[in-house]
């Protein structure tokens, strides 16, 4: 069938709700209105209101409900309704969520997982518009995983579902429903941690991811002279450190986007890994596109924030004639 | 543990212990107009005939600019806006019981209570335009707008703890709905204030609705206000659609407030509109009881008390209605004139001194914009007005 991301993200949890009688879904407006992007339309006329529950308004409480479901045998789904909420519950994602397993020596489990929207773009209020991924990779134990198309998106989620641990599901807003592709019918999964090379090229590898990834791919096809190489990382942790540093090693170039502020951003991590590994291969610096180091602005500015293909075609020009 | 350590036997045993319920704390209502419209004069709070008019006036106001402000939304010419209908009276009553010094805390829905404060409609305007400049809320004592819901409770909190600490006649004043009491925020706000004798009003306008979530699925408890009990603060209940009646109760928050006692008063009202005009209330909401509250209207109310006073003779409805309009005309105009916009501005105000990071970026980003123009056609400077 022909999905959007939004389209195969309410697929994949009609999925698994109906292949695992355990899986729960949760969390503010999710049941009645089927969410307000109808990510979970049609789950509660199908499943009931025993395993399709609105919550009251509380982070915390859904986060951390869902620890303590997933600790005693339940798979929840929980939903954060924008990722902007999501930090009053960044407390249960770092003092549980993320460490039970090891805590405990593997005696207790978090099977859990948290869908939220993420990004700018969408003319939203305040609040709703944060990218906040690499701090959530800095938890350890906590999977974040960030898919950019709808395919990968209903793999991925079934494959967060049945995670042994937690996975916090980053969904990118902006292109909830900006395109259609082909998506399998019934259960399959795509693998968390594991990067997709979406074009090959020799010239230069360029990784994004989430909503990112479109706006890079407009900015490679605008590069008619630059054969690029197009890495979607789609997991953010764990980090596929191979396809990046493989990729590096073939090109000897790298443009690292994403949407969330630079310093303290992802791409710092994947500069310092290609350093670590790759690093007489480099034949230019790794470079890098990103938010700017300041809030994501209020709608009439948002989008002179969010890097736009001008800026990812300048730093990849730049990269390739260094 | 070794097994012999272990009681012989562990299961419930038939005791008689004593139980709090919440049935035991039963909070009547405050109200001064019934629904109908009739009320005892003795009740009526003692103020003078053109506040008695002027509190009409102002929910007019709010009733127009919810109004005015979604279709302007729908034309593109707003952001997404959060419409305070059928909220009036605890919009407006509310409002009016603060003094200039009392800080608010707004939650989104409260365009009159700002504007009775001092905010200028053109900045209103500005704000649901999604400009940063609006937020500074020029000439008004008030906090940002807390879309992050309660994460401001306990801002209210400190505010209020300064304001004792100064000995300032003032007290803070935290507008928020029914769904921010299910937040941590609101909890441990509440209770910090209650610790330190803080003076502070927590307002929540209970419209019954949290987007979808009616508040039977918002708490277990009966009611809000009973919950100020645990919190050791005092509560009050109030019919959140009659405008004395809130006027009053804030009014008597207020003043306990300022005498150390913080006090969580909930206006129970409905919330008539959408929760935003991002959102379709059809989906989890029926005719029948959209209806039930429409009957319930504050402002009708309002207007069968001023025609029993005598009252609304001398106010002009059209020409009340008139003047609002001339007056949105004026601020759309205004907010239209604003200043274009500068990409500078998405850099400035985070820090007192821009780090020299921060610094470059700009640099290295105006560098980008003159190199490739193109920029502005990815670029839409939405919505312009």
């Amino acid at each position: 069938m022909e999905a959007t991301i939004v389209e195969a993200i309410n697929d994949a949890l009609h999925e698994e709700m109906g292949n695992d009688d355990r899986t729960l879904v949760f969390g503010e407006d999710v049941a009645q209105s089927g969410g307000v992007f109808r990510a979970t339309e049609g789950l509660l006329d199908e499943y009931g209101g025993d395993r399709v529950l609105d919550t009251p308004l509380s982070e915390i409480g859904i986060v951390g409900a869902a620890v303590g479901l997933a600790t005693y045998g339940y798979r929840p789904i929980a939903e954060i309704q924008f990722s902007g909420f999501l930090p009053p519950a960044f407390d249960q994602l770092v003092t549980n969520a993320s460490r039970i397993r090891w805590r405990t020596r593997g005696e207790l489990t978090a099977p859990m997982t948290v869908r939220t929207p993420y990004g700018a773009g969408v003319r939203a209020l305040e609040h709703h518009s944060e990218s906040l991924e690499a701090a959530y990779a800095h938890i350890p134990g906590l999977k974040v995983a960030v898919p950019s198309t709808p395919h990968d998106a209903k793999g991925m989620l079934i494959s967060a579902v049945r995670d042994p641990d937690p996975v916090l599901f980053m969904e990118p807003k902006h292109v909830y429903r900006s395109f259609r592709e082909e998506v399998p019918e019934g259960t399959y999964t795509e693998p968390l941690g594991k990067a997709a090379v979406r074009e090959e090229g020799e010239d230069v590898t360029v990784v994004a991811w989430g909503a990112m990834m479109h706006k890079t791919r407009e900015a490679v096809d605008a590069l008619d002279d630059v054969d690029v190489e197009l890495v979607d990382l789609r997991s953010i942790s764990p980090l596929d450190r191979e396809t990046v540093v493989e990729s590096v090693k073939k090109t000897g170039r790298c443009v690292v986007v994403h949407e969330a502020p630079k310093t303290g951003g992802f791409a710092g991590e994947l500069i310092a890994t290609i350093n670590d590994e790759a690093l007489m291969y480099l034949e230019a610096p790794v470079n890098r596109v990103t938010g700017f180091d300041v809030p994501v602005p209020l709608l009439a500015m948002e989008d002179f924030y969010i890097p736009q293909p001008p800026r990812i075609e300048e730093a990849i020009r730049e990269t390739v004639d260094y | 543990m070794s097994e012999d350590l272990r009681p012989l036997t562990a299961g419930s045993v038939d005791a008689d212990v004593e139980t709090l319920s919440e049935a035991d704390v039963d909070v009547g209502i405050h109200r001064i107009l019934e629904p109908d419209g009739t009320y005892d004069p003795d009740a009526v709070p003692d103020v003078d005939d053109e506040t008695l008019r002027d509190l009409y006036r102002w929910m007019v106001l709010q009733r127009v600019v919810d109004e005015r402000a979604t279709k302007l939304q729908r034309r593109g010419r707003l952001g997404t806006y959060a419409s305070g209908r059928g909220q009036e009276a605890s919009i407006v009553g509310s409002g009016f019981a603060l003094d200039d010094a009392d800080r608010v805390f707004p939650y989104g829905r409260e365009a009159a209570t700002l504007l009775i404060h001092g905010l200028s409609l053109r900045d209103l305007l500005l704000y649901w335009r999604g400009i940063e400049d609006a937020s500074k809320m020029e000439g008004v004592n008030a906090f940002g707008v807390a879309i992050s819901i309660g994460s401001h409770i306990p801002v209210a909190a400190g505010t209020a703890w300064g304001m004792k600490l100064d000995g300032a006649d003032a007290v803070a004043f935290a507008n928020l709905g029914d769904g921010a009491t299910s937040t941590g925020a609101f909890h441990e706000g509440i209770n910090f204030a209650g610790v330190i004798d803080a003076p502070a009003v927590f307002f929540t306008q209970n419209n019954q609705y949290a987007i979808s979530l009616s508040f039977d699925g918002q708490t277990a408890a009966d009611s809000v206000a009973q919950k100020a009990v645990g919190y050791g603060i005092d509560g009050i209940r109030v019919d959140g659609n009659d405008v004395l009646a809130v006027y009053e109760a804030v009014s008597a928050a207020r003043d306990r407030a300022l005498a150390g006692n913080p006090v969580l008063v909930e206006a129970v009202t409905y919330r008539r509109a959408a929760h935003t005009t991002s959102d379709d209330p059809n989906r989890y909401r029926d005719d029948e009881e959209v209806e039930e509250w429409a009957e319930r209207d504050p402002l009708e109310r309002y207007r069968e008390f001023l025609r029993a006073e005598g009252l609304y003779d001398d106010i002009d409805e059209e020409a009340l209605r008139e003047e609002v309009d001339e007056m949105f005309d004026e601020a759309v105009d205004a907010a239209d004139d604003f200043a274009e916009r500068e990409v500078s501005e998405i850099f400035e105000h985070l820090h007192a001194e821009t780090p020299p990071e921060l610094r470059r970026q700009f640099d290295e980003f105006e560098d980008l914009l003159e190199r490739r123009p193109d920029m502005y056609d990815y670029i839409e400077r939405r919505p312009k007005g």
